[in-house]
């Protein structure tokens, strides 16, 4: 199978800051990708480069095995839904959608028969005499993915589409892309700083940080085995220990630990590992509690309690002393000194 | 993963291959390089500002060295300092002042007319009122200067409306005592510096308001409500809050009237006593007198004062009020 | 935009007296101006008027020098405008964005003209126009007015580029048209009305232009020169009267359409003439 993008070597400066550094990385064809990281680390311009608003100042950009280093976005395979949704005011939401096939020179009668067909498709049939600035968020957002996949792109970017959205309908429209993305085919690249979003839609993900990737993999695999502190702590959170700790627990420079893995004056398991420390916090957070323990000057240990009905036992409470445990392969070893991971 | 879409893919894109025609390759130039477009569009007005405007603006201050010999009336190509010495002459420095004088307390006096009514606007206007509000100060702002200057010799004229209206409301005395002062009366209202400073206020009044309007259209109503709740009047939350924060908007329309006060010689020339402006004096030297090499030194004054105006209220944050 | 609800309620009854009292001060001379021109009374500026009559309208408009005057006026500010939008709408496509070496100069280059006092800029016109040994006419007013009515349309197009989302340009592209495609069908359109409003603003300056125009005029009379003579030399009052509010008039249609076009907008059209 075919790469449907592949970054060789790419950079891409803005005067003193290098916002993409020296990214290798393959994207397979079909795949759901996204490019997880926090503002500033170079994830979208990652996917405009892809599309054409930017270009490299070094390094190549191939997409479909052609190289498309210096050819502008209306000569690539590629279409873009925007994170505001870039919907054209002055048109209809018909014509919006017919926009691509009308500059390519497709027949009016075609056209508007196969944006009628992608309004459909995302179930919005009865729009397209209306102006965008007459529907909801939820709406706009699904006209701005009829435009791009009307026009039967071979790679699909999408660029945080769910930002704007609020919770209910951003789960909702999660569960439709990647319905659609099943039933079309079509790579999908996914830009977003919302870890559950990436993890719970992608194959594959690639985090992104200071302009390079971190570490490149399937979402269990980030969850469960993050390569670095970094990766650790922006997916999911983690207890990051460190230094001499760390050499007693583990034997490394520095370990993660999840929290819900770890448990709170728990004597019935015969756990590996056990410390004892003073209770600093507790929050109730519904589903869970989370319990701060301070195990040695300095250091915090965060575990998560499920509250089930069950086995309600008594919290602990702050300045209490109270021992925790957990299994030895619940502890990942950190790299601390790498920084990027090239993708397969 | 071989759906209808993968299997047939572009059917509808264009291909980089195709061969391209000059209109699009000159699009794809443009596009992958922006220098190049930011070029093509910034040549015409450069072209056009730099050969129409600035070229003869440096040539008439330029001409200010030129020398103008007063018995042949002609001017010589001769480099001298002495029209710019000229201008701190007695007679010329007097013009100077009183010009200046005028235009500070023409951009004072519109300030304190335009406060209220950019206030009323910005914060207790709203919807219907505001436009109309809005719209009833752009009009007279638009409206053509020479009409409004015209209206205003009809309005101050022996027999006209305001004496009639003073004399309605028997307030001639109190106008016969105010052209009684020294510096601002004169024998009637058309010919005095009050009706001078009446007109220019007039006109360059709705330059005054919109910036004002403007910047306290900005201040965040949770500000006020922030001071109120902290304990404030509702006339110390004027003084401290409101009033400093409106400085700039101020500033930014007193640019306009002191400027454009600075530079009038048709007002003065309608209404007040006589005694040269700087405009005027601009305007008798090259037009009357034929004086090119002095008329450029006296618009070196303006622009200096000018020039030192905008830096003053530059510290007072009106340039991001304009 | 604030709701209602969050403003101080009531103003106190001075600041509304001192705020309508304002818009009193600043319409009642062009009031003057709308009775007066109705007035029977041949030469006199004597208050109130003696008698209504709309004769001197019908006189106005025969004479042929007003009627020249008019025309010239028009065909001047058409040009002008027509220069003002090529240039001004050029210059914002240039400046709405992108930050480059010597932007504020250019900035503060478009403003020079309106900024500085019309004696300068006309003074320094004629100077310029005597340079290169154009004879001051109907060419020379149009350059000057085009000159400063540029800032106009600058303004009013650089407010709508920057509220209109970059990425409206970046979707076109990315749907396949490229840049003439771009912006015959996204562009032009989201620009167009900005477009209108400074234009018309520009046409409304240029129209009404006295300072600059008399330096650049030469023996041309367009009519505010021609009202400034009269005024100078009062001979016919009631046709002056009847001229000067039908200027009024024109400038407004103009004034009113561009506040309309451009009210949805954050753009204040005409706070930065």
């Amino acid at each position: 199978m075919t790469n449907a993008v592949e970054f060789i070597n790419t950079c891409r400066r803005f005067g003193d800051v290098t916002a993409v550094d020296r990214v290798s990385l393959n994207i397979a064809e079909g795949e759901f990708f996204s490019m997880l990281g926090p503002s500033g680390s170079g994830k979208t311009t990652c996917l405009r480069l892809i599309a054409g608003f930017e270009q490299p100042d070094d390094g190549q950009i191939v997409i479909h095995g052609k190289d498309a280093t210096g050819l502008p976005p209306y000569q690539r395979n590629v279409n873009t839904v925007f994170q505001d949704y870039a919907l054209f005011p002055h048109m209809s939401v018909i014509d919006n959608i017919a926009y691509g096939l009308m500059v390519k020179g497709v027949a009016k009668k075609e056209r508007l028969a196969r944006a009628q067909e992608a309004l459909e498709l995302v179930a919005l049939k009865d729009h397209g005499s209306r102006k965008p600035a007459q529907l909801s968020g939820g709406q706009r957002q699904r006209i701005a993915l009829a435009r791009a996949l009307v026009n039967r792109p071979k790679v699909l970017l999408l660029d945080e589409p769910l930002g704007a959205l609020d919770l209910k309908l951003r789960e909702q429209m999660q569960g439709e892309l990647k319905r659609l993305q099943r039933q079309l085919g079509i790579t999908f690249i996914f830009v977003t700083h919302d870890q559950t979003e990436a993890l719970s839609m992608s194959d594959r993900v690639a985090v992104f940080n200071r302009g390079r990737i971190e570490q490149l993999d399937t979402p269990q695999n980030l969850y469960n085995r993050p390569a670095t502190e970094f990766v650790a702590s922006f997916v999911g959170s983690a207890n990051v220990v460190r230094g001499e700790l760390a050499h007693k627990l583990a034997g490394v420079d520095a370990f993660a630990v999840r929290p819900e893995f770890i448990s709170v004056n728990n004597s019935a398991l015969t756990e590996q590992i056990n410390l004892s420390g003073t209770v600093t916090d507790i929050q109730y957070q519904g589903a869970n509690t989370r319990i701060e323990v301070e195990v040695a000057p300095g250091v915090l240990i965060a575990a998560l309690q499920a509250n089930t009905l069950l086995t309600e036992q008594p919290l602990p409470t702050p300045g209490q002393v109270t021992h925790i445990s957990w299994q030895t392969g619940a502890m990942v070893s950190l790299d601390s000194s790498r920084t990027a991971a090239a993708g397969a | 993963m071989s759906s209808a879409v993968s299997s047939n893919p572009a059917a509808f894109n264009s291909h980089p291959e195709q061969p391209r025609n000059l209109l699009q390759r000159c699009s794809d130039a443009l596009y992958l390089q922006p220098q190049l477009l930011l070029l093509l569009l910034l040549t015409p007005p450069l072209l056009w500002f730099g050969s129409v405007y600035i070229a003869s603006l440096l040539a008439l201050l330029w001409q200010g060295l030129y020398t103008f010999d007063d018995f042949t009336m002609l001017v010589s190509h001769t480099l001298t300092l002495s029209n710019y010495a000229q201008l701190f002459e007695a007679a010329n420095f007097d013009i100077i002042l009183r010009t200046l004088l005028m235009a500070l307390s023409v951009s004072l006096f519109s300030a304190m007319l335009a406060f209220p009514v950019a206030y009323y606007m910005a914060r207790y206007a709203s919807g219907k009122t505001k436009a109309f509000f809005y719209l009833a100060v752009m009009l007279p702002m638009w409206t053509s200067y020479i009409v409004k200057a015209y209206a205003w010799t009809l309005l101050l004229a022996q027999e006209g409306v305001s004496n009639w209206f003073i004399d309605l409301l028997h307030l001639t005395p109190v106008l016969n005592w105010l052209l009684s002062l020294p510096g601002i009366g004169g024998n009637t209202l058309s010919t005095s510096n009050l009706g001078r400073f009446l007109v220019f206020t007039y006109i360059w009044l709705p330059f005054m308001i919109l910036p004002i309007q403007a910047s306290l259209e900005r201040l965040p109503p949770s500000l006020l409500q922030a001071s109120s709740d902290l304990g404030a009047t509702p006339a110390k939350t004027f003084r401290h809050v409101i009033l400093p924060l409106s400085v700039p908007g101020i500033a930014a329309g007193s640019i306009f009237t002191f400027s454009l006060t600075l530079g009038d010689y048709i007002v003065p020339q309608l209404v007040g006593p006589p005694g040269l402006f700087l405009g005027s004096m601009v305007y008798v030297q090259q037009g009357s007198i034929g004086n090119m090499p002095m008329a450029a030194a006296f618009t070196l004054v303006p622009i200096v004062l000018i020039s030192v105006y905008l830096a003053i209220v530059k510290r007072m944050g009106a340039f991001d009020a304009l | 935009m604030r709701s209602d609800s969050q403003k101080i309620p009531g103003a106190s009854p001075w600041l509304k007296l001192a705020a309508w009292g304002g818009l009193l001060f600043l319409h009642f001379p062009i009031v003057v101006i709308a009775i007066y021109a109705f007035n029977t009374e041949e030469s006199a500026f004597s208050f109130p008027p003696k008698g209504f009559t709309t004769k001197w309208f019908s006189v106005a408009l025969q004479r042929q020098d007003v009627l020249e005057a008019i025309g010239l006026s028009l065909q001047i500010a058409c040009f002008a405008t027509l220069i003002a939008l090529v240039l001004g709408t050029l210059a914002a496509a240039a400046m709405y964005r992108k930050s480059f070496f010597g932007k504020e100069s250019i900035t503060l280059m478009l403003i020079l003209p309106i900024a500085l006092p019309g004696i300068i800029t006309g003074l320094a016109l004629l100077n310029g126009f005597k340079a290169v040994g154009l004879e001051p006419g109907m060419l020379t007013i149009i350059i000057g007015h085009a000159t400063f009515c540029v800032v106009i349309v600058y303004n009013n197009v650089v407010a709508r580029f920057r509220r209109t989302s970059a990425s409206l340009i970046e979707a076109s592209m990315d749907l396949g048209a490229d840049g003439w495609q771009t912006f015959r069908y996204i562009l032009l359109p989201n620009l167009g009305s900005a477009m209108l409003a400074g234009g018309m603003l520009a046409f409304a300056l240029s129209f009404d232009e006295l300072i600059v125009t008399t330096f650049t005029a030469g023996h041309e009379k367009p009519l505010p020169i021609w009202l400034l003579n009269q005024l100078t030399r009062p001979r016919d009052v009631p046709v002056t009267n009847v001229v000067a509010l039908l200027v009024m008039l024109a400038t407004m249609i103009p004034v009113s359409l561009a506040y309309l076009l451009t009210r949805d907008g954050d753009s204040v059209a005409g706070s930065g003439k």
